[in-house]
């Protein structure tokens, strides 16, 4: 087990390394960024060259990259054009994307796990095709339609719910952004369990559960569930990366000032050390959920052990 | 039958959790308090591009803040726009070029340091000089020594002071400019002629955590990125103190957002109605959306270096092409009227007396399909038989407009390839292959007065390699008059001489005037007296919450 988990991390160095260079050498293909900071006139170019010599950008790509990668180690992700350091920036966005996506995740394992289960014990029946049609709805649905539809309904026309989420984003405000976040994934989460419920119900060793007499709770939850999560944690778990940094749709109709606006607005202003900064974060993020991922198969099925 | 009760209770548990939304969101909007003053309103804002340094603010949002932080020797009237004293005791001067200016005494900054001679002049010479990175520092341009602490070519500063400026005694200074400006003095209204505190140089952190000015409003807490909080500086020595006990300025991530937090009562003021909620807007909110010309146009700017758009009989061509776009149209059904067709190159807000000219184009910006035709076809036709309009697509909704111009275009000259949109995909690109003089055709050009002169207008934009001179237009006889017109005294006069060499550019089209922008806000039932300034910020010290 522990030898496993070496070897993942070591094989995470080079598609670390591999991702920033990437990220870096696609922001730098969009030009010089420095013209972007003037509005709609030129930059005198005396104080352009000042900023570039003073952002690194006068120096060929291979060694801005290099001092880069140097200074991110050292836990110094450079300083954003309105001279606020990336690492400020990420402690005001990350813990607001961390909550959305919590939130959207139990939405998904709650919801999506309950209905996957209960269409999936019920095959034909009218409960597994009216679901199997919601979820085919939600997911032929941008997600962009579903946020500004709640926006207008729950925040104005109803006034339920306050239709912008505040700068402390508590978790009670994200609940509606984090469905219409979850909605998609929790579809597919649903169809997921429900196809893997139903075929793993014929298997031997529910048969022999139930045979054995056991409770058809236990069979279910123990002996079934557990099997057939496999293939729903492994959607989860990448799922994760994918929720953090493509939250920017959800993030920008509801006000949420997460890593997805940050980005966004990154790439806008092409700012390479906020862009690449958040990328490499969350290349991190979604090196480690897939560890965890890995490592949770041998926690729900006995028969794969890591050596 | 287990599973349908489990399903049951997690359908419970999202109604119940949206439930519980539904108590913890709604209210909002600020604590208001009654008639009195002292009620708090919000109003959306963008995170700002640049650090909130006077000399170093350049876009709206960061000028929202400098705005109710700051008062300069002169403020530019809300409605008029007129530039008129405020911390200026008096501006001599007898020859247009040596200036004495007297500030006005008790005024202080909100830390209670008094506004000197010197607030200013160390504020200039930070703006100006080359080690500080102001974006603006080209303002100081005029001043003598300019050269030496801002040395155009990037070489080493060789002074940290402008030699121009001479603090002659506590509340007085000279300035002396390295050309005659007879106007330079309307010009100092300008954000980045602010004067600053001790503090600003001392604690420099500090300070842009927490900026203080000398403002109607003082920096409560300034969250970076999401919230500032003003309040009502209760010792401002002004006349124009606020009557609202403060502003809180919310960062928005998207303006369709804000707008429809203002429609469900969580925000009381937005200064930028999105363009897709404009046909709305009017039903929406009624007598509470105003829009209120501002002090910007927008034009299509040609590259005079390339050759095919500088050789003998183009000037047709342009004027063609000017008369082939179809303004009215395009303003009414693409911009619902928060555009004006424009017959000059300056602005409606900068008045008659200004230098605003209705109709001074003539016929070359009226639509005439017949005659667009002819003219292209006399000047040898449109370089390699088509148009691209280049645009920047990352903000602005640009490409509406362009593909509507572009329409335009094809429907006068009867020909479907004739002009075609030709998206660049940020900004930043944009402007770049700009400033590298890369463009082979018209691409869009924006410009947002600095301060309410006709001077700024056209000096920027179309002088022989000035710093906005995006198409490298070049006539002799334009910079003679602009030339002039800066020596001239009279005022009526150097607006005379202002509006001849617009004509110089009409009659070459050096750039095809498009149309004038207003500025659009929609806000809330709770507050009062909202209007929009040229520059179309909100004019915060003057609304009222109720």
């Amino acid at each position: 087990m522990g030898r496993y988990v070496i070897r993942r991390l070591l094989q995470m160095i080079p598609v670390f390394i591999g991702a920033t260079l990437l990220i870096f050498l696609m922001v730098n293909v969009m030009g010089d960024p420095i013209a972007g900071l003037c509005g709609d006139r030129q930059c005198d170019p005396a104080t352009a060259t000042q900023l570039r010599r003073e952002f690194g950008l006068d120096k060929p790509v291979w060694q801005q990259y290099a001092t880069y990668m140097g200074n991110v180690f050292t836990g110094d992700f450079g300083t954003a054009f309105n001279g606020q350091e990336v690492t400020e920036l990420m402690s005001g966005a990350f813990p607001v994307t961390v909550r959305l996506t919590v939130v959207a995740v139990l939405f998904e394992v709650v919801i999506g796990i309950t209905l996957g289960v209960v269409t999936g014990l019920r095959r034909g029946r009218p409960v597994d095709t009216g679901v199997l049609l919601v979820t085919l709805v939600v997911i032929s649905v941008p997600t962009f339609v579903t946020g500004l539809l709640l926006q207008l309904l729950l925040g104005v026309k109803w006034a339920w719910i306050s239709p912008s989420v505040s700068s402390e984003a508590p978790f009670g405000e994200l609940i509606v952004p984090g469905l219409v976040l979850a909605s998609v994934s929790l579809a597919y989460v649903t169809r997921l369990t429900r196809t893997s419920i139903a075929e793993n119900r014929r298997a031997d060793y529910v048969r022999t559960a139930v045979a054995k007499g056991l409770p058809r709770r236990r069979v279910v939850t123990r002996h079934l569930l557990r099997n057939s999560l496999i293939p729903v944690i492994t959607f989860i778990g990448t799922d994760i990366g994918a929720l953090m940094g493509g939250a920017i749709v959800t993030e920008r109709i509801f006000n949420i000032h997460g890593v997805g606006f940050q980005l966004y607005q990154g790439i806008l202003r092409q700012n390479t050390q906020t862009v690449v900064g958040f990328v490499t974060v969350l290349v991190l993020v979604f090196l480690v959920a897939n560890l965890l991922v890995d490592l949770l198969y041998a926690v729900l099925d006995p028969r794969i052990r890591y050596a | 039958m287990r599973g349908a009760t489990h399903a049951r209770w997690a359908v419970c548990a999202t109604a119940a959790a949206l439930a519980a939304t539904a108590c913890g969101g709604g209210g909002g909007g600020g604590s208001g308090g009654g008639g009195d003053g002292s009620g708090i309103l919000s109003s959306s804002w963008g995170d700002p591009q640049n650090p909130l340094e006077p000399a170093n603010t350049n876009e709206v949002q960061g000028g929202k803040v400098l705005d109710m932080l700051f008062r300069g020797l002169k403020r530019y009237d809300a409605e008029s726009g007129e530039a008129e004293d405020m911390l200026a005791e008096k501006i001599e001067t007898s020859d247009s070029q040596n200036f004495t200016v007297t500030v006005k005494d008790g005024w202080t900054f909100s830390n209670g340091e008094a506004v000197t001679a010197k607030s200013f002049v160390d504020a200039w010479n930070y703006g100006a000089s080359l080690k500080n990175n102001q974006k603006n520092a080209y303002f100081f341009a005029y001043i003598d020594g300019y050269d030496k602490v801002h040395p155009e070519d990037g070489g080493k500063q060789t002074a940290d002071t402008l030699s121009g400026l001479k603090v002659t005694g506590d509340r007085t200074f000279t300035v002396r400019l390295n050309q005659k400006f007879s106007t330079f003095p309307d010009t100092l209204g300008y954000a980045a002629f602010a004067p600053l505190p001790k503090a600003f140089f001392d604690d420099h952190a500090a300070w842009l955590k927490k900026p203080v000015g000398n403002g109607p409003y003082t920096v409560d807490s300034y969250a970076k990125g999401s919230v500032m909080k003003l309040r009502t500086w209760e010792g401002y020595p002004g006349e124009d103190e606020a009557q609202n006990g403060g502003v809180d300025l919310k960062v928005y991530t998207d303006n369709n957002t804000a707008y429809t937090d203002l429609m469900a009562g969580n925000l009381d003021l937005v200064d930028d109605v999105p363009a897709s909620q404009l046909k709305n807007a009017k039903a929406d909110l009624g007598d509470r959306y105003i829009n209120t010309p501002a002090g910007i146009i927008q034009t299509l700017a040609f590259p005079h270096y390339d050759e095919n758009w500088d050789k003998a009989g183009m000037e047709k061509v342009r004027t063609g092409l000017s008369r082939a776009i179809d303004r009215e149209q395009i303003t009414e059904t693409i911009f619902q009227k928060t555009r004006t067709p424009a017959t000059d190159w300056t602005s409606p807000v900068l008045g008659e007396d200004g230098g605003y000219k209705e109709g001074l184009c003539g016929d070359a910006c009226e639509y005439d399909a017949a005659e667009a035709k002819k003219l292209i076809e006399e000047g040898g036709g449109l370089p390699g038989g088509q148009i691209k309009i280049s645009y920047n697509a990352d903000t602005g909704s640009h490409k509406e407009w362009v593909d509507a111009v572009c329409n335009s275009i094809n429907n006068a000259l009867d020909d479907d390839r004739a002009c075609a949109g030709n998206p660049v995909g940020t900004f930043a690109d944009f402007r770049n292959q700009i400033t590298q003089s890369k463009m082979s055709g018209p691409f869009r050009a924006g410009w947002q007065m600095d301060y309410p002169l006709i001077q700024n207008f056209l000096q920027p934009l179309y002088y022989t390699n000035a710093s906005s001179n995006d198409g490298k237009w070049t006539s002799e006889e334009f910079d003679d008059l602009v030339d002039k017109a800066n020596a001239e005294t009279d005022q009526a006069k150097a607006v005379g001489l202002f509006q001849q060499a617009e004509e110089v550019l009409r009659d070459d089209m050096g750039a095809i005037p498009l149309w004038y922008q207003n500025g659009s806000a929609g806000y809330s039932d709770r507050i009062s007296d909202v209007a929009l300034n040229p520059f179309s910020l909100p004019v915060y010290n003057e609304i009222k919450v109720s």
